[in-house]
């Protein structure tokens, strides 16, 4: 584990402690590298003390030449342990007297050697040269001490050093213990917190605030934030469940509204059914009683004519047409219903072409009549064709109708524009109509004439308004009494 | 005139009278058996239980109306199509109503003629008179397959 890894408890310790410990080791070692020099300059002082005083006493024996006494001023040193050697030399450099007695001649120098004080090979040696006062030089003292008093003043020292140290680190590990928790644990806390908010997602956690302190400070940012996150949380939620609940209620609308257009198709269907049979049953059963009433007034007139004066005739003969009148309107609305009822197939339909089908089909049937027809080129249109077709019919047969009037007849069919559409135009100049009625013209049995000035059942106009809505699109007439008539229609 | 039979299956007694007046006018006097729903014509036809067929000639035409009590009019067409002696027989459809389906599923049963009755009884008359024309003098009658 590295360092990195460490918890911040342990880092924070070690941080505390080596620091204490390297301010400690340094400190100790300044200390005692100024000991070691203050204890060599305070033994070189003494020992130069010394070397002085002896060097003073010695110059009488030495300016006598009396060995004996020498010896015994050397042989005093040894009530100073640490004094290993010392050499009198006379005046010439040789060794005048020794001490110890016994001492090696190599375990001092044979002859003296520059004056003063040195360490050297781990010993205090000095060169003290031994004057009388005012006068020439007698000779030179050599002194040699060891430095086992600096060592052991040394050696005492970094005892005492090492046990302060000791009792230093163990303090500033205890105190750094106690200490550092002042700053982990906040991190510790924050740490704690996050850790819950990651593993429960749970954002109504806060961490505990332990100081005004930068992680005080820290730990406030933290809290405000994951208060953010929180209200966001809880306003996204929000709109969560809205937009479900809105959702919701779109569904169940039109799931309502599905079931209620269901309900309409269902209906619908059975309405269509139902008129089916009705028309079904109205295409059998109607006519069959005006064919009796027809063909009995005829057989009267023809097996019985000779009975019946002309009133009598003539009432057979109101009695047929308004049979047949009858006949054909039943055909008129069966038409009409079928045009409801017929299953619509889009596709393209030539509109002019078929114009031109109906003018020539009705010129044929009335050779006699004088109309001219105007029918534009290439009008197209999309639409069912068998019903367009029963629209056209109706309206240029309308047109023919009443221009039966007319010397100069004219039919005109034509594309025109219509608030910016495509609508289509079937103008005539026959008997027109008044405006007033205009909104009358389209109703099932709704005449503007009497049968008696152009036959009609009042049913065609109804038939194409149905046509023309189930394209989608409208139809409307303008025109004046006597002015003719304009029929436009949009597909 | 051609001595064949004509088969009128009409259930409305003034059509009847109607139609035979219109036929008899144009001097058509083949002999008419009318049968008067569509039980009555396959019976004639094809004979009942118990019963041998009424005759042994088939009718030269038969005219069928086709909203009939009992068995209607499409189902007597469907059963003479479908019996071996019968496949040929001409059945012309003579009804009231023109509704596309009705001519659409005549034809597609093997009709020979779907005629609507005029309103008109002059148009009437004329219709029957082309119908007896056509199918009694013009046409040539299938032959008259052999009865088991």
């Amino acid at each position: 584990m590295s360092v990195r890894d460490w918890p911040i408890k342990r880092r924070l310790t070690a941080i505390l402690v080596s620091i204490s410990g390297l301010v400690l080791l340094l400190t100790s070692a300044a200390f005692a590298g100024y000991q070691y020099w203050s204890l060599r300059q305070t033994t070189r002082d003494a020992l130069s003390v010394r070397g002085r005083i002896i060097a003073a006493n010695s110059t009488a024996s030495l300016a006598f030449s009396n060995e004996a006494g020498a010896r015994e001023l050397l042989a005093a040193l040894r009530a100073d342990p640490h004094i290993v050697a010392a050499v009198l030399y006379d005046k010439v450099g040789h060794v005048f007297a020794a001490y110890p007695a016994d001492v090696a001649g190599n375990a001092v120098p044979a002859a003296p050697g520059p004056d003063g004080y040195r360490f050297e090979r781990g010993r205090l040696i000095g060169f003290q040269p031994v004057e009388e006062a005012g006068s020439q030089r007698l000779g030179t003292l050599y002194l040699a001490s060891d430095l086992e008093a600096v060592y052991d003043t040394l050696r005492l020292s970094v005892v005492i050093g090492l046990a302060v140290m000791g009792v230093a680190l163990l303090a500033a590990y205890l105190l750094s213990m106690v200490l550092q928790g002042t700053i982990s644990q906040p991190i510790l806390a924050l740490a704690e917190t996050a850790k819950a908010v990651s593993t429960r997602q749970d954002y109504s956690v806060r961490a505990p605030k332990l100081g005004e302190d930068e992680l005080g400070a820290l730990t406030d940012a933290f809290n405000q934030m994951l208060g953010r996150i929180e209200d966001q949380k809880d306003e996204l939620q929000r709109h969560a469940a809205d937009l479900e609940r809105r959702v919701e209620e779109r569904t169940h609308e039109l799931q309502e509204r599905n079931e209620s257009l269901r309900r309409n198709a269902a209906e619908l269907l059975a309405a269509n059914t139902e008129l089916d049979a009705f028309a079904y049953s109205v295409s059998h059963d109607l006519r069959a009683p005006l064919r009796s009433i027809d063909g009995f007034s005829q057989v009267l007139l023809e097996d019985y004519a000779a009975q019946l004066d002309e009133a009598g005739r003539e009432s057979l003969h109101r009695v047929r047409a308004a049979s047949q009148r009858m006949g054909t309107l039943i055909d008129d609305l069966l038409k009409l219903a079928r045009v409801t009822r017929a299953e619509m197939r889009t596709e393209d339909v030539d509109l002019s072409g078929m114009a031109r089908d109906i003018a020539s089909e009705l010129q044929r049937a009335a050779p006699e009549r004088q109309v001219e027809f105007a029918i534009a080129a290439g009008l197209k249109a999309r639409g069912d064709a068998r019903l367009l077709r029963v629209a056209l019919d109706n309206l240029l047969r309308n047109s023919w109708k009443y221009t039966a009037k007319r010397p100069g007849a004219r039919v005109e069919f034509a594309s025109v524009d219509a608030n910016g559409g495509q609508a289509f135009a079937i103008r005539d100049n026959g008997a027109g109509f008044d405006m007033k009625y205009a909104d009358k013209l389209f109703g099932v049995f709704q005449r503007l004439h009497s049968a008696a000035e152009f036959e009609g059942t009042g049913v065609g106009l109804a038939t194409v308004r149905r046509i023309i809505n189930r394209h989608g699109g409208r139809i409307w007439a303008e025109g004046a009494v006597d002015q003719g008539a304009t029929f436009y229609f949009t597909l | 005139m051609n001595p064949g039979k004509i088969l009128l299956v009409e259930d409305n007694p003034d059509d009847v009278a109607l139609t035979l007046r219109a036929l008899k006018s144009h001097n058509i006097t083949n002999d008419v058996v009318v049968a008067e729903d569509g039980a009555q014509a396959l019976d004639y036809l094809f004979g009942t239980a118990g019963k041998s067929p009424a005759e042994k000639e088939l009718p030269a035409v038969v005219l069928l109306d086709l909203k009939l009590p009992k068995v209607n009019g499409m189902e007597v067409l469907q059963r003479i199509r479908a019996s071996e002696g019968t496949r040929l027989l001409p059945v012309v459809i003579l009804t009231s109503s023109d509704e596309e389906r009705d001519v659409i599923e005549g034809y597609s049963l093997g009709a020979n003629s779907y005629v609507r009755k005029p309103v008109d009884f002059v148009e009437f008359t004329q219709a029957a008179k082309q119908l007896g024309l056509y199918w009694l003098l013009m046409n040539r009658a299938p032959p008259v397959p052999r009865r088991p």
